[in-house]
C-alpha cells in the first residue's frame, strides 16, 4: 500500500463531472467580488484538480480554451490567462503521480507552488505589457487557493464515491 | 487510479512539445492583441460565451437587492417618495431655465457663426460587472453593438463623466474608466476657463493634471469640467475637483491632482452619451498627447513619407 494514499476505491469519473466543476469555477470567478488580489482563482485550483487526477483527460488543450474564455470575460489582454493555465496544467500532469503519493495537506502545499507559479507567470506578462506591480497582496489569492484544496478535492471527488452501504460485490 | 489501461502505444506528442505549442500561441496572441488588436472578433465570440455565467454570477446579489428592496419599510418607502418629489419640483426649475437658457445659446451661436452643437443622445445601462482584475480599471456594462452603442462613447453617470466605451461585444460592451492610467479627458477649470487634459492616476483613484506650467492659475477646491474640444465627451460634464497641489522650484511643471466627481467604484446605473460629429476633421498636425504609441509612429512615418 502506498502511504498517505486515499485507500477507497472509486468510480470512473463522468465527463459532466468535469464540465459542471468548470462552469461552477468560472462562475465562482465572475462573482463581483471586492479586492480580487485575495480571492483565489477558482478555475485555477479546479484545472490543477483535474490534471492532477486525470491528467490523461484535462490537458492543455483544456486549459488554454479556459484561459481565453476567462481572458475575454475579463477584459484583460487576450492570452495573458491561457498562458499561465497552460504552464499550471503542464506542471500539474508532470507532478501528479508525485504530489498523488501524498496525504492531502501536503498535496495543498504542492498546488500552492504551482499557483504561485502560474500567478507569478500571469503578473510578469500583466508587468511586460507596461501594467504597475500590484502589491505582495497579489501572493495571498494562490495561497488562498492551495488552502482549498482539501475542501476542493473532497468536493470534486463526491460523485466519484461509491455509497458507504453498498454491498461490494 | 485510473479505470482504463493506458495506450500502449500512441500517446500523441510528448507534454513538453504541447506546452511549447500552447505557450507560443499565447505569446503569439498577446502580442497580436497588445500591438494590432486584430482578435477583436474572437474576443466578441469569447465575450458572448462568458455572458451567461457572467450574468449568472451577478444575478444573486441582484436577487438581494430585490428581496430587500422587498422588505423596506413604509416609512422609508414615505420619505424616499417626499425627498424624490421635492428633488423633482427642483429639477423641473432647472430644466426650464434650461431649456430658456439653450434656446438663446443656440441663437447666440447662429449670430456669431458657431457650428451648432448637437444634441447629445444618452442610453441608460446598468453596470453588471467590473472586470476580475483590479489593475485594469474597466467595467463592463450591459449595452452593446445590438443597442447601437458605439466604441468610443463617454460613460456617465448622475453626477459626471466616468469613462469611454472602449470595446463593443454584440450584448455588453467595455468601458474604460477615467482613473485608468491611459485614459485621457480634455478638461477646462470652470473658475478661469483654463484647458488642461486630466489623466487616469491608476490605483490611487485620482486624476492627474499633466503639462501644467509650474505658474498655472490653479487653486485647490477648482472644478473641472469636459471642455468638449476634443468632440468626443459632450462639453460642461463634471470630471473633478482639485484636491491637491505640488509646485517644485525644480520642475517647469506643477504637480495637480483632483478627485473623480463621479462615483468611479459607486451606483450600478449609467449614461451611454452619442458622439457629437458636427467637429470638422482634424488636421494631420499638431496632435497634443492623446493618441496611442502605435498611431503616432504611424503618423509620424506617414508624414516622412508625404515629405519626401
Amino acid at each position: 500500500m502506498i502511504p498517505g494514499r486515499d485507500q477507497t476505491i472509486l468510480m470512473p469519473v463522468r465527463a459532466s463531472t468535469i464540465v459542471a466543476s468548470f462552469a461552477l469555477a468560472l462562475f465562482l470567478n465572475f462573482l463581483p467580488w471586492r479586492d480580487l488580489r485575495l480571492v483565489p482563482d477558482f478555475v485555477a485550483l479546479v484545472l490543477a484538480f483535474w490534471c492532477v487526477r486525470q491528467p490523461r483527460l484535462v490537458g492543455l488543450g483544456i486549459a488554454w480554451t479556459l484561459g481565453l474564455l476567462s481572458d475575454a470575460g475579463n477584459g484583460v489582454l487576450l492570452g495573458q490567462h491561457a498562458l499561465s493555465y497552460s504552464l499550471l496544467a503542464f506542471l500539474a500532469i508532470w507532478m501528479s503521480r508525485r504530489i498523488l503519493w501524498f496525504g492531502v495537506g501536503l498535496q495543498a502545499l504542492h498546488v500552492a507552488v504551482l499557483l504561485l507559479v502560474a500567478q507569478a507567470l500571469a503578473l510578469f506578462v500583466r508587468m511586460a505589457a507596461g501594467d504597475p506591480f500590484p502589491g505582495w497582496a497579489v501572493v495571498v489569492g494562490p495561497l488562498l487557493g492551495a488552502a482549498l484544496w482539501p475542501a476542493a478535492s473532497w468536493l470534486l471527488l463526491l460523485p466519484q464515491r461509491r455509497a458507504e452501504r453498498e454491498p461490494a460485490i | 487510479m485510473d479505470h482504463s489501461p493506458p495506450p500502449f502505444f500512441k500517446r500523441g506528442p510528448a507534454p513538453l512539445v504541447r506546452l511549447f505549442f500552447f505557450a507560443s500561441l499565447s505569446l503569439a496572441l498577446l502580442v497580436i492583441d497588445a500591438r494590432f488588436r486584430y482578435v477583436e472578433g474572437l474576443r466578441s465570440w469569447l465575450a458572448l460565451a462568458a455572458y451567461p455565467l457572467q450574468r449568472a454570477a451577478t444575478a444573486p446579489i441582484e436577487l438581494g437587492e430585490h428581496i430587500a428592496g422587498y422588505f423596506a419599510s413604509q416609512a422609508q418607502l414615505i420619505e424616499d417618495n417626499e425627498r424624490l418629489r421635492a428633488e423633482a419640483l427642483a429639477y423641473a426649475q432647472d430644466a426650464q431655465r434650461y431649456r430658456f437658457a439653450q434656446a438663446e445659446a443656440d441663437q447666440l451661436r447662429r449670430l456669431i457663426g458657431v457650428a451648432e452643437r448637437l444634441a447629445v443622445r444618452a442610453v441608460p445601462a446598468e453596470i453588471i460587472y467590473a472586470g476580475r482584475d483590479p489593475y485594469s480599471h474597466r467595467i463592463f456594462i450591459g449595452r452593446g453593438a445590438a443597442h447601437d452603442v458605439q466604441p468610443g462613447s463617454p460613460v456617465a453617470d448622475h453626477v459626471g463623466v466616468i469613462g469611454q466605451v472602449t470595446r463593443v461585444h454584440p450584448l455588453l460592451s467595455e468601458v474604460t474608466l477615467i482613473i485608468n492610467p491611459d485614459q485621457a479627458v480634455p478638461v477646462e477649470v470652470v473658475r478661469n476657463g483654463l484647458r488642461a487634459v486630466a489623466f487616469g492616476g491608476g490605483a490611487s483613484g485620482m486624476l492627474e493634471l499633466r503639462y501644467m506650467p509650474a505658474n498655472a492659475d490653479v487653486q485647490n477646491g477648482d472644478r473641472l469640467i469636459t471642455s468638449g474640444i476634443d468632440g468626443t465627451y459632450p462639453a460642461g460634464l463634471p470630471v473633478g475637483d482639485v484636491v491637491r497641489i505640488e509646485r517644485d522650484a525644480d520642475q517647469s511643471f506643477a504637480r495637480v491632482i483632483a478627485a473623480p466627481a463621479a462615483g468611479i467604484d459607486r451606483g450600478r446605473y449609467v449614461l451611454v452619451m452619442s458622439r457629437e460629429t458636427a467637429l470638422p476633421e482634424r488636421p494631420v498636425q499638431a496632435q497634443p498627447g492623446k493618441e496611442r504609441r502605435g498611431e503616432r509612429s504611424r503618423r509620424a512615418r506617414k508624414d516622412a513619407d508625404d515629405s519626401r
